[in-house]
Parts: C-alpha cells; structure tokens; sequence
C-alpha cells in the first residue's frame, strides 16, 4: 500500500512548485455551485476551478467528493448487511455471516450495558454510525493520491481538487452530530415531557433560586455536546491526513514512515467510530433517565 | 505577510505543545489508573478498559482540536494578507 503511495506522490507531487501547494490543493474540495461574479462563467453552475472561488460560492454550493463517497459508503454498509441478512443460516455460518454477527453482537452489548431505557431504536442507530464512520475513516488508509488521481483521470482535468475521506470535512461530521443531537432534544422532550426537559436545564445542581447560575451552567454543557462530537471525529482525522500528506512529500522515503503511521491509524479508525457510537448511546441515555 | 506567518508559526508551535503537554499528563494519569486497577481487580478488566477509551475520548477531544486548527493555521492559514 505504502509503496503505491510512493509511486502516485512521485508522480502527483511533480506538478505542484511547493510542498505547502500539494497540500493545499490536497485539502480542497471539488465544489458544485453557481459561479459568482468576477470569475470565468458567472451565474452558470458548474465546478469551483479555484478555492476562493468555492469560497465565494457561499451557502448554495455542494462539496461533490463528501457528498459522494459519503453516501458510496453507506450503501456498502447497507448493501453488505442487506446481502448477508437474506442468506442468514442457523446452520454453520459463512465468513461474512460471523463478522456481521461480531458486529452486531458488539453494538448489541455496549448498548445494553451504557442504555437503561427501552427504546428498540438506539441499537440500530449505534450500528449504523459505528459502521458507517469506519467505513469512511477507512478511506484514510487509501493511499492519499490514489482516489484524487483516479477522479482526475475520470474527469480528464488534471487540477481537479478531489477530498477523498468524507470525515475530513466538517459538513459531514457536524452534520452526524447535528442528527444525534436533534434525537436527544426529541427523545428528552418526548421522555420527560417538555416541563421536565426546561427543569432539568433550570433546576440543577443548586435548586430552584439559583436558576440563573444553574442556565449558565447547563445550557452551554448541553451545547457542547454535538460540538464536542462533531470536532472530535473531525479533529483526528484530519489532523491523520494531514500527517499523511506531509509523509507524502518525502520521495521515496515515505514508505519507511507511511507503515507506522497507517498501522497507529489502524487503532484511530475504529477507535473514534467506536467514541462516536458510545457517545451517542450515552448522550441518548441522559436524555431518557427520568429524575 | 510574512510576520504574520512566522507569527501563525509560532502559534501553532505553542498550540502543539501545550496540547501534548496537557493530554501526556492526562494520558499518564489515565493508564497509571486502568493498569492499577486492573491488577487489584482483574475481573473488571474488560469493563474498566471499555470506560478508558470513553474517558481517553474526553481527554483528547480538546488537544485534538487544537492539533487540527494549528494544521489548518499552517498548511491552509486563513490569515494570509
């Protein structure tokens, strides 16, 4: 793996003048919008060619590669659960019926051991984004240049930006974080009634009359959960694809760094799918306890 | 342009090691604990090490925040002039 990414940074790092270049045009993404003014095509809609220009695009802009790869893995992950489930046997099973049934079993304890109440929607919720987040933190053991090469060839445009790890963008993971925490303001006003969910916020920890310093205190506690969330995923992973790119940069001598570092990676990728999904369960089982 | 870069440098530098100062600390602190414990207890073992890596995930959250705002600050600076 390491070796290939050799050969594809020797050829892609050609054509860059700096080492900082490669990294930026690295970093960029490959951004659907409508072109604004003062650039080439204003008010057509088509691909960034520059990131100011993606910048400029403002809020009606898409980023295509998170976009795409995003939903490319979920449907693995659905399509590979879907396949095994309908050949499922009690008999002896298959290689890929074990692992599934690994997986399952996995979520399965975590959320009855951290989840005290009884909602049949939390286990599938922790499967989902436990599989989906390591399927698309895996996209980091990809050799960097290897997906924004392909794209580049595909698209016959040899300055295409192209992001390949959809984790790396900030949308996707504030986005994940976004979802859970509209489930925990649901479920806490749907469990504790919207009285209790205020009080708890009102309430604690110094009773009634200090309810000011309680607001100031809870309120910015319970915010920072989904951006807590969001940044961590974020945070790590792109700090990790940053460190790869910079190995990158090394000629030939990558190789001797990019194997460490895939192999501390290997615990990081299944590592922070696995905080986000107990999290999450443990975030939700808040919002279910009853005071 | 370039003080402010070398200054974004500088910053990121800090950024960085007061980062891995804090979450060493706390890292040590943390597996110190779960080895302790587990010896006095190692029946628990399984459980303790599930809440070590939720509690290694508080721990880190901040410094890796910082680590990635101080690669963004460096490789794609928002303050260049």
């Amino acid at each position: 793996m390491a070796e290939q990414a050799a050969e594809h940074a020797e050829e892609g790092a050609a054509q860059y003048a700096t080492g900082g270049e490669y990294i930026n045009h690295h970093l960029g993404f490959l951004t659907y919008g409508k072109h604004p003014d003062g650039y080439d095509h204003a008010g057509e809609w088509g691909f960034a060619h520059s990131q100011e220009e993606a910048a400029d695009m403002g809020f009606w802009s898409i980023h295509v590669d998170t976009m795409g790869l995003s939903v490319v893995t979920g449907l693995i992950f659905l399509g590979v659960f879907l396949a095994v489930s309908r050949k499922v046997t009690s008999g002896i099973p298959g290689g890929l019926q074990n692992f599934v049934e690994m997986l399952v079993e996995m979520v399965q304890s975590s959320v009855k051991t951290t989840f005290q109440g009884n909602n049949p929607f939390i286990a599938p919720l922790a499967l989902t984004i436990f599989c989906w987040i390591f399927l698309m933190n895996l996209l980091d053991l990809v050799p960097v240049d290897l997906i924004p090469l392909a794209a580049q060839g595909v698209a016959g445009d040899s300055h295409l930006f192209f992001k390949a790890v959809p984790t790396t963008d900030v949308n996707i993971t504030i986005g994940l974080s976004a979802s859970v925490f509209l489930l925990i303001l649901f479920y806490s006003v749907k469990v504790k009634g919207m009285g209790g969910f205020l009080g708890e916020l009102a309430f604690q920890p110094f009773g009634k009359w200090a309810m000011p310093l309680n607001l100031v205190m809870e309120v910015p506690a319970f915010l920072a959960k989904p951006v807590s969330l969001a940044l961590r995923l974020f945070g790590n992973l792109f700090a990790g694809e940053v460190i790869f790119l910079i190995i990158a940069l090394l000629g030939y001598w990558q190789a001797f760094l990019h194997v460490p570092w895939a192999i501390f990676h290997l615990l990081v990728v299944p590592l922070q799918a696995y905080l986000f999904m107990m999290l999450t369960i443990v975030y939700l089982n808040q919002a279910h306890q009853h005071h | 342009m370039e003080t402010i870069y070398a200054a974004v440098l500088i910053a990121s530098a800090l950024i960085f090691g007061i980062c891995g100062a804090g979450t060493a600390i706390a890292f040590g602190n943390l597996g110190g604990k779960l080895i302790e414990s587990s010896a006095r207890q190692p029946e628990l073992a399984p459980r303790l090490q599930t809440q070590f890596f939720l509690v290694a995930g508080f721990v880190d959250v901040i410094s890796i925040i910082g680590v990635g705002m101080a690669m963004l600050f460096i490789f794609a600076t928002p303050f260049s002039v």
